[in-house]
Formats: structure tokens, sequence, C-alpha cells
């Protein structure tokens, strides 16, 4: 099977360890938390960007900060790649393991620990799903804001990694806006803890730093969260247009009028038929383009923002306008866009990109992102947070046709170069995993990516963690830096070596 | 340092010549915007000046789009004129330091963010490091760096964009910025709780917060502090609590939480003119703006705790205050003596947070460690982190920390 991403060279002196370096790690953790069984490991061979996989050396799924600290110390003493895991969910491949590499699975440790309305905070393990802050704050009025589309499954550590979004963070803002503090484990073990129930910690910004760095910089364990108080009520409605233009063009017009609704969701009509297939939410099926809106407050408040709305909407000639009148039609309503990409997954292998334009080129990204997929043989369907110009095009094709997959991954290319070329950037909410790594350079220049890898080096001197992912592999040596105070000589060369770009065809 | 040379970089690439000279010379910096904050931070010692002033103007403006783009040395009455004619703002309500430090000249917009000055709506909105969307700067090896961009969900890379956002200018000197606005609201208004002593205000700001009301603003200013505020406080302890957005939705909202305030204390409702005086006035922490002797203090602790904080340090200095962010950042005046072992040993002992020395003669800043001493492993990784983009330690050196 030909691959167009590379993952770094497996160390086969590593793999050659293996039986030893599975029988030390046996030392550090309970039995039950490591995976050394061939089939056992099978299901950790890939995430949600299955067209990669690759089987890792083991999986340790630790049950305390303590366990991880001591598996990471281990590895980085034997200079062995780690690559951490929260559900593998990651739809850009973050999460998937490398030959050489020990898994660390953050799965097990699922315990919210508190709890703490009056300052509306709660401190949870990183293996915590999402959706269950959420619901665990529900009766008492609250809940935690962002919400990707995987939040039944994905887990608080994998979104502090991906610095996840969602249909919600239009107005509430995505992971990094909504994170208080974490409890880390550094690439030597030593356990760190950032931010806290106070706001903006002294000194640089670690937190901020730290969330969306896919795993590089360390391991999060426990988190500190913003509880928000739950609207009083919430009405999705539905704006269908004769054109994906059209409703492009609404879409900029609400929030130039100063209206920020809590969700603007776009979907083309390929979209529509796949979710409403699966769904049956009742989308309008005569229509090119939909737009699902959300405001939320009492009654009152709905009606008056919903007005205005409207009254934008009609100048835009929206052919539809459906609101729900009832709890089920409005969570019907979100099934049917949240379950998008199942129902996708139902009928083609597709992969999601993921790149942000700005809100004034949606239109003309949409036109140019059909153009593209048409060029090369292919379908889209267009379904995303069209509020904050997060575009999902899914480009379908047939994963058991070499040819065609290949096609598939070139058009998500082009598409990614065309959303930077028209002020935007490749990742909005997924990340860059493996799948966006080698554009980087369309985004930034070396010297840009010199000076990030550079911090990367200052929170993990041998690049042990994630390795494979973010930075273009080759070009690495180039990255590193020239000075690290505290740091010993041997590290020094051991970043180098490490980072010199091992390119496996 | 008096007398020291002062450069004026009118472009990006006048500050990275400026910048790798002194790198290549060993000469460190002293980068400045508006001057407005140099008595914020511990003084710098450097053989120039770096001054932004002239390295200004918006660059980018779509009001549809809710991102703007500027020069960092922009004045900020510049960005915030700019965005009012287009009936919007900044959504972080940036402080003004001069009030407070008794400074002349013009904030900036690239202060703003390298200070991370935010304001009451942080508490909703975000900090100013929530609103910085992209950054262009100059690391200390004098090398153009950009990082984030100009759309609103950005996860491409490593966010240097929050590490530079309150860096002081101690990473790299920030040329352009781009930033997230927001619409004003169409109206605000203020319900005002009177006669709560500082724990029954705590626990008031914490219900109003709970509701579904979306306060934007929630302070406590207790009787010491209220008559700065002129008449409208009738001199009583004073808690308050700000709603703003679409005028019906205000309404609906308004009747809720004086529903519920009734059942502590004495309520009344100022309108969107007094709202906006008022707001400002907490924003520039007015009560402590004139006897500008005495030392000043910006803590930030969970909002429960704010309170306890101020309580046990009665017992053992004088001390005047009040509380912002819900009760959590708590503007602390002492009377005589700074007392930052004590203060943030309190700290500790309360949870956590940490104590900036927003105002002190130079000789204490000197000595007292103005930002929060951060423990042994973060020091060292801040450390690493400097050396990263400062090799030679020449932008702004010892601003943050005696070493940093």
């Amino acid at each position: 099977m030909s691959e167009l991403i590379a993952f770094l060279e497996p160390d086969q002196a590593v793999i050659g360890r293996r039986p030893a370096i599975i029988a030390d790690l046996a030392q550090l953790l309970p039995e039950a938390c490591l995976i050394s069984d061939a089939r056992e490991l099978m299901p950790f061979d890939t995430d949600a960007f299955v067209s990669y996989r690759r089987m890792p050396l083991a999986v340790v799924l630790p049950e305390t900060t303590a366990q991880v600290a001591a598996v990471l110390k281990y590895c980085n003493d034997n200079a062995i790649s780690v690559v951490p895991r929260g559900a593998g969910t990651s739809l850009s491949g973050g999460a998937i393991p490398q030959e050489d590499a020990v898994v660390i699975g953050v799965s097990r440790m699922n315990r919210i620990l508190e709890v703490d309305y009056a300052n509306r905070a709660a401190r949870v393990q990183a293996g915590v799903t999402n959706i269950s802050i959420s619901q665990a704050v529900d009766a008492d009025g609250f809940f935690y804001a962002p919400d990707p589309s995987s939040q039944l499954a994905c887990t608080i550590g994998g979104n502090i990694g991906m610095n996840s979004g969602g249909a919600h963070c239009l107005k509430y803002g995505v992971t990094t806006n909504n994170l208080l503090g974490v409890r880390m484990v550094m690439f030597d073990g030593s356990i760190v803890d950032i931010g806290g129930k106070a706001l903006d910690a002294s000194g640089y910004d670690l937190l901020g730093l730290i969330c969306g760095s896919e795993g590089q910089l360390g391991i999060v364990t426990e988190a500190t969260v913003r509880l928000i108080a739950k609207p009083e009520g919430a009405r999705p409605v539905l704006f269908g247009f004769e054109s994906s233009v059209a409703a492009g063009a609404c879409v900029t017009d609400i929030i130039g009028a100063g209206i920020i609704p809590v969700a603007i969701e776009f979907m083309d009509k390929p979209a529509i038929e796949i979710c409403e297939a699966f769904a049956h939410a009742g989308y309008p099926m005569d229509v090119e383009a939909l737009l699902i809106v959300e405001v939320e407050g009492s009654d009152a408040e709905m009606d008056a923002m919903l007005e205005r709305i409207i009254a934008i909407a009609r100048t835009h000639g929206v052919k539809t306008i459906r609101e729900s009148r009832s709890a089920t039609e409005a969570a019907l309503i979100w099934k049917g866009r949240k379950s998008a990409f199942g129902a996708t997954g139902r009928i083609a292998d597709y992969i999601c990109m993921d790149g942000t334009v700005p809100l004034g080129q949606l239109s003309y990204v949409l036109g140019k992102t059909s153009e593209i997929v048409a060029r090369y043989g292919l379908r889209v369907a267009n379904v995303f947070h069209a509020g904050d110009g997060n575009m999902h095009p899914l480009i379908l094709f047939d994963a058991n046709d070499p040819e065609e997959s290949l096609k598939a991954e070139m058009a998500g290319n082009d598409i990614l170069k065309l959303c930077v070329d028209a002020g935007g950037c490749l990742t909005g909410e997924h990340g860059v995993g493996i799948e966006k790594r080698d554009l980087m350079r369309h985004q930034y220049s070396d010297a840009d990516l010199a000076q990030q890898m550079r911090v990367r080096a200052a929170f993990d001197p041998q690049w042990i963690l994630n390795p494979s992912k973010v930075f273009p592999l080759d070009g690495r040596n180039g990255g590193q830096p020239g000075h690290q105070s505290g740091l010993l000589d041997a590290e020094k060369t051991a970043a180098g070596k490490a980072a010199a770009g091992r390119t496996a065809a | 340092m008096s007398g020291a040379q002062i450069l004026y970089p009118e472009t990006e690439d006048d500050v990275a010549r400026m910048v790798s000279e002194h790198h290549a010379a060993g000469l460190p910096m002293d980068i400045r915007g508006g001057g407005t904050r140099t008595g914020l931070g511990r003084p710098v010692q450097a053989a120039a000046t770096l001054s932004l002033a002239r390295l200004a103007g918006i660059t980018n403006y779509d009001p549809s789009e809710l991102v703007m783009a500027a020069r960092a040395g922009t004045p900020l009455s510049e960005i915030e004129a700019a965005l009012a004619a287009n009936n919007q703002m900044l959504t972080f309500e940036p402080m003004d330091h001069r009030p407070l430090l008794g400074a002349e000249g013009e904030p900036t917009i690239g202060g703003v963010f390298a200070g991370n000055i935010s304001g009451p709506r942080r508490i909703q909105a975000g900090a100013a490091r929530d609103n910085l969307l992209g950054v262009r700067f100059v690391n200390g090896s004098g090398e153009i760096v950009k990082s984030g961009g100009r759309v609103m969900k950005n996860v491409t890379g490593l966010d240097l964009v929050k590490l530079l956002a309150g860096s002081w200018g101690t990473l790299g000197v920030l040329c352009e910025v781009i930033f997230k606005v927001l619409p004003r609201p169409e109206t605000a208004v203020t319900i005002a709780v009177s006669g709560l002593n500082d724990a029954e205000a705590a626990e008031a700001m914490a219900a109003a917060m709970a509701m579904s009301v979306e306060v934007s603003g929630a302070a406590h200013l207790p009787l010491s502090v209220a008559y700065r505020f002129g008449d409208r406080l009738n001199g009583e302890a004073t808690t308050v609590l700000r709603l703003e957005g679409l005028a019906p939705s205000v309404e609906v909202r308004t009747e809720r939480l004086v529903a519920e305030m009734r059942r502590r204390g004495g309520v009344a409702v100022f309108d969107a003119d007094a709202t906006r005086e008022l707001w400002r006035d907490i924003r520039d922490v007015k009560p402590f703006a004139v006897q500008r002797a005495k030392p000043l203090w910006r803590v930030s602790v969970a909002p429960s705790a704010g309170h306890q904080l101020v309580a046990a340090l009665r017992l053992k200095t004088g001390v005047d205050a009040f509380y912002d962010w819900q009760g959590g950042l708590v503007w602390l005046q002492m009377e005589a003596e700074p007392e930052a072992d004590l203060i943030r040993q309190y700290i500790k002992a309360l949870g956590g947070g940490h104590a900036t020395l927003v105002r002190a003669d130079a000789a204490t800043r000197a000595e007292v460690p103005v930002f929060e001493p951060q423990p042994r492993a973060l020091d060292a990784l801040a450390r690493r982190i400097k050396d990263q983009f400062d090799p030679g330690g020449i932008l702004n050196p010892g601003r943050m920390t005696a070493t940093m």
C-alpha cells in the first residue's frame, strides 16, 4: 500500500529490546495496565485517521499520575518514544503509534475529582470523557462548553492535546479558553501543576502553550476546567437556502450585524442528504444549503434575537425557516449535525478537512473546494462551523481503491493550501497530527517552525514525545537549538540525533 | 537608564536589524510601546530603549470578520476609535494603568498584549490572551517570526501567541498583533446590591454567576472604597453586577437577577451611562489611584478565596481592598510595607494563585519579586523557554524576574 505520509523510521535497536522493555514496564505498573499481546494491541494501531496504522511496541493504561511519571521517566532514560493517547478519536492521526513507541493511554484515569460551583470549576482526570463533565453538573444547572462531535467518546486529555472546539465555541470559545489548570508529567517524570482556580497564572502562559501541543510537551493527567451556567433554553432554527453562496453571505451578515448566536452550522446538499437519511431530523430536502442557527436564553430573549436573524436571512432569499418547537426536536436537529461524520462513514470512506478561513472568504473557498474535488473526480460534502469560518469538507472515496485514496489525500492537501492562501490556516480544531504535518511549510516559514521546535525542545530535549507528528520530518536539525541551558551535553547530542529526521519510505 | 539611546524602528525589518545588532554586541534593550507601564515590573537596565511608537497603524480591519490587525505601536485610543466607529469593541476591556501609576503617554495595542492586560469582562469574555489570534514578532536573535493568524480558530502548530501574551517583552518584540473584536452590546445595566459584607458579597456574586443571566462583570466595593465612586453608591458597601446585550434580553435578565438579589440586600439598577462610568472606574482601579506612594498588589485567587485572604491579612497588617472577577481579583493597597512574603504565604494557604506588585518605588521593585515566584521546576522551564527565544538575554532583561 502506498502512503503519502511518512513516519520516522522505527529504531530497530529499541524494537530488538522489546521483551526486556515489556519486562521493565511490568515492574512499573499493575499487570492489568500493561498490554503487550499482539491481538490486544490491535485496537491501538490507529485513531480516527484510519488510513494509517502502526502497531505500537506496547500500550500502558496507567491508573495514577505516579504511574504515568514512572513510565515516562523510564522511556526518557532509555530513549524510547512515547505516544500519548486519550480515546483515539483524533481525525488528524495525532494518536497513531509507531513500532518503536510505547503508547501511554489515559482512559483508565476517568474520575471527576472535584466539582466546585462557587468557583465554577471542575477538577477531572485526563481520561474523563468530554460529555461526562457536562452530565455530572447538568442537574445543578451547569455545563462544560467545548463540545466536539466526538464528545461521547473523546477525553478531556485528548481535548487539551488538540485544543478541541465544537459547534458551540462561536460563543463560548475552544478548550484553551475554558481550561484553568493542568497537572502534567514532564519528559523526565517530574510532575508540575500549572494554573488552577485563580485566573491568568503569573509568568509565561504555559497553560496556553500546552493546550493544543498534541502531546509533545508532556502528558496531562488532570485538568481544572471552567463550568458555565446553563442557558435557560436553547433553540436551533433551520434556514434553507437556494445556494451555498447565499447561505455563506447570510452568515457574514449576521455576524457583521453584531449578532453572535451560540452556533451557526452550515451543511450543503450532499451533507443534508447524508445526515437526513441517518438521523431523520426533518431537514428540508429541497434546498442547496442549510444553516442551523442556535440562539439561547429565555423565550423573550430568543424571540428578540431570532427576529433579527430572520430579517437578515430574508434579504438572502431564505427558502425555508423551521424553528424547533420542543426539546426533542432540538435534540434531533443536533443529532443530525453531530452524526454527520458517522453518517458519512456509512455510505463511503471519507477524509475530513479542517481548514479555517476569514469569514469574508467562506463563499469563495466553498466554490473552489467543489472545483478541486471535482478535478480529482471525487465527491464532497460540506458540514462545518460557519460562524467562525472553520470548514469541514468531507472528501468521499473508496478506501479499497488505492488510486482513489491517494487522490482524496491530494485533493485534501489542495483544499488546505487554498484555505491558507485565503488568509486562513490548515487546522481549526482537529490538530496537525501526521495528516497536515507536511503542509506546515505552506503556512509557516522555516524561522517560524524553527522557533516552535526550539520551544518544543525546551520541554522534551530528546524528542521522545509523539515524535512523528506536527513538524515536517525533514529540516528538523535546523530547528534544534544551539543553546539549551540546563541540559547536559549528552542530552544535547541525543536531542540532535532524535530530531535528525530519520524518515521511512 | 538616563541618557540611554532611544531607537525608533519604523518597519518590522528595522526592528529585526536593530535587535540583531544588539544581539551581536550583547547589548540589552528596554522594549516599550507607549511607556505607560514602565513602572510595572522590575526596573530594566539596558543600553538602549527600543520604542515601537513609530511602528504604528491598523493594517487590516473588516468589521464583518470580527478581526483587526495592527502594528504594535498603534495607540490603543486609535484602535478603540476605529472599533467604536463600527459599533465594535475589545471585549477583554483592557485597563488603563496611567491613573494608578501616575504615568503619561499613550498606551499601545502591543503593550496591552505584551502585558496581557484585561479588565472586568475577563470573567465572561476571556483575557487579552484569549482574544489574541496572531502575532508577528522579532526574537532575541533578530529573526522575524509569526504565529497564529487572522482566523478565530487555529490549532496549527504550537500556540506561541499565548506565550508572547503576558511575556512583557522578554521573549520577543511584538511587531504586529491580530486580535478578535466583538459587537458592542446594545445596552448595559448594573444591578447594585448594597450593605453586604465581603463574605456575603462573595456568595452573592457566586449566586449571580450560577444563574443563566450572563453576568459580564461582578465586583464588590467595600465601604472603605465606596465613596471613591461618587454619590452613586451612597457611601455604602456595594456589590455590582453588570448585564449586557440586546435590550429585550437585558430587560428579562435584569428582572430575574433583581428578584434574586433582593433577598440579599437593597437593590438599585444603574442605566447604561452610569454603568459605563462605574465599570471604567473599576477597571482602572480608581479608588487606589489617589495615594500613589502606597504599594498596590493585584492578586488573583479562586473567587471564594479573595475575601478570606483580605480578612486574614487585616489581622496582621494595614490593607485596603476591593474585588473584581467575582471576588477572585483582589486589588490590595498596603498601608505601609508591601508584605510580599505574608501575602504570598496566605495565597498558598488558601489554595493558590498569584500576587503582582503593580505599584511600588523602583528600589522596592528591584528587591521584592514583582511577579509571583514560580516553583523550581516551572522556573527552570521558563528559563529554558526564554533561552529559546532570546539566547543572549537582551530583551527586557530583569523585567519579570531578576534573571529573566
